[in-house]
């Protein structure tokens, strides 16, 4: 497919000048990213050129079987990545799994049955790749937040389980800041595009020719779309993930320290 | 329903210091039929057997066993010695890892854990309220199992006036929250109140204002209460019967004067003695 632009490896290679710009502003306020910043750098060229090569056979054989195996692995990685960050939650992985699974399939059945795009893989994988990226996001944020509350509001927790509360019922402030906390930056930057930034869609598309209108539509669409799944994500795996908090008879597994 | 049974000398790691009253010559000696003591102990509520409990790979309770009757009676022992995680143990917040808790001569954990947990209240030992004003935090617990809830009465109990209902509960005074604590407690009609150093938080005089709230308590309702106190002089005050606690284990339990009067010889060796040579009055 020709596009109206054509970027050489020599331009993707001028761009790590703002890479060293990064690593110089860690290792000047010692912020100890350097490390991080390189093995982001690394991945995501070494990803997302993969990636390039499996989207353009997956494209070129055009099988539904491939699109979901694809879906499937970027699940998956996605749940491994968020279990990461979510490791104070017992078990998150089945929680972030679940999470993962339920917003990609809603989200792009709901996408697909309403003629919104065409059950074509150069719609579904990346818009699928933006839902899983998004929903993994959120899912990490909001059971990290919940593994720190639970941590730090263990006293509270048991209080009320102390007075006959169900663990459900002792969670439910805990469950809503999470849910908050996994949803607010998506709500924040929709609320924000146009005016402080231009989302990555849109940018793309315009940098490729496009008219700025279908840019801003398709945006709009995609936007939508992840705020449904983020919050699909995130209300899936602190849903999940609160029970694995507690025994069956409503016990923290892991009591304040008398 | 059980009953005590008669209260036979501790033998083994009690040694009888004469101070506070405590019968010359005796050992955690019966009291005697009929005394001010045995008036007040009435069946037993709580029944603790071997129960062993590990905690980050600590051993917290070895053996611990005891009993502790209807009315007033106090876990006493220092800081450290496992006697908030035996109150935990009452109303299943924690499970043992070995070993029985009996309720009214069955084991806790036949109950439902939720009706155990309304009818056997904890108060922790820091106040730990939730958002709003104290009538919310009052009405919690009933609101929990679907109850509208007049917050007057308990905090009346608590040794509040109808004017703190409004008042948002961030705004109180920690004495003041320790009291709504109790009144969120008592909104629930327990039978049994655990009460996990109460004052541990508070001045002298909020100390003084909590301990006669809860002497008045007990003067003006049927509530039996279960204390954790390091302090002796509360545990004078504020209980009957005494379970005194030292690293995991009971070392003396009896009537509040008597207990609490005892020297505790130093352990002859870190493995827990047989039950029946253990000094319990039992």
């Amino acid at each position: 497919m020709s596009t109206p632009i054509d970027v050489s490896l020599g331009q993707v290679a001028a761009s790590l000048v703002l890479v060293a710009i990064a690593i110089a502003a860690s290792r000047w306020r010692d912020a100890g990213l350097e490390e991080d910043i390189a093995v982001a750098v690394a991945r995501s060229f070494v990803q997302l050129t993969a990636i390039g090569y499996v989207i353009d056979v997956i494209f070129r054989q055009d099988d539904a079987a491939l699109v979901i195996g694809l879906l499937a692995v970027m699940v998956v990685f996605g749940a491994f990545t968020a279990r990461r960050r979510a490791d104070r939650v017992p078990d998150a992985l089945w929680p972030l799994l679940a999470a993962l699974s339920l917003a990609a399939a809603t989200t792009l059945g709901l996408v697909l049955a309403l003629g919104i795009f065409e059950p074509e893989p150069r719609y579904v994988v990346p818009v699928g790749g933006m839902v899983i990226g998004n929903a993994m996001t959120a899912a990490a944020v909001a059971l990290n937040r919940l593994g720190e509350d639970v941590s730090d509001g263990s006293r509270e927790i048991e209080a009320s389980l102390a007075l006959g509360a169900t663990s459900t019922q002792a969670m439910n402030p805990l469950v809503r800041r999470s849910l908050r906390s996994g949803m607010i930056t998506l709500v924040d930057s929709t609320k924000t595009t146009g005016l402080i930034f231009f989302p990555g869609t849109m940018v793309g598309m315009l940098l490729a020719g496009a008219d700025p209108v279908d840019a801003v539509r398709l945006q709009l669409i995609l936007l939508y779309a992840l705020l449904g799944s983020v919050a699909i994500a995130a209300l899936t795996a602190t849903t999940l993930a609160r029970r694995n908090f507690f025994t069956p008879a409503h016990q923290l597994r892991e009591p304040p320290a008398p | 329903m059980a009953s005590l049974p008669d209260l036979t000398p501790p033998t083994r790691h009690l040694r009888c210091k004469d101070r506070g009253g405590a019968p010359s010559g005796r050992v955690v000696g019966p009291a005697p039929p009929g005394s001010p003591a045995l008036a007040t102990i009435g069946r037993v509520l709580f029944e603790l057997d071997q129960v062993f409990y590990s905690r980050a790979g600590l051993e917290v309770l070895r053996g611990l066993s005891a009993r502790l009757p209807s009315g007033a009676s106090c876990l006493f022992g220092p800081s450290g010695s496992g006697k908030s995680t035996t109150l935990r143990l009452l109303n299943r917040l924690i499970d043992p890892d070995r070993g029985r808790v009996l309720y009214e001569g069955s084991p806790v954990e036949q109950r439902d854990v939720l009706e155990l947990r309304r009818e056997v209240c904890l108060v922790p030992q820091l106040p730990a309220l939730i958002g709003g004003s104290v009538a919310d935090n009052v009405a919690y617990g009933p609101r929990l199992s679907g109850h509208s809830f007049d917050s007057r009465a308990p905090l009346e109990l608590a040794g509040l006036d109808a004017s703190f209902a409004e008042r948002p509960a961030d705004r109180l005074s920690v004495g003041e929250q320790q009291r709504v604590m109790l009144a969120r407690a008592l909104a629930l009609q327990p039978r049994v109140l655990l009460l996990d150093e109460p004052t541990a938080a508070l001045d002298a005089a909020a100390t003084a204002a909590v301990e006669r709230t809860l002497a008045d308590l007990r003067e003006r309702t049927a509530i039996s209460i279960v204390l954790v106190t390091h302090s002796e002089e509360q545990a004078r005050r504020l209980a009957d019967w005494v379970v005194r606690i030292d690293r995991g284990r009971t070392v003396a339990e009896g009537p509040a004067e008597q207990t609490i009067a005892l020297e505790i010889a130093p352990e002859p060796s870190p493995q827990p003695a047989a039950e029946g040579e253990r000094g319990r009055a039992r």
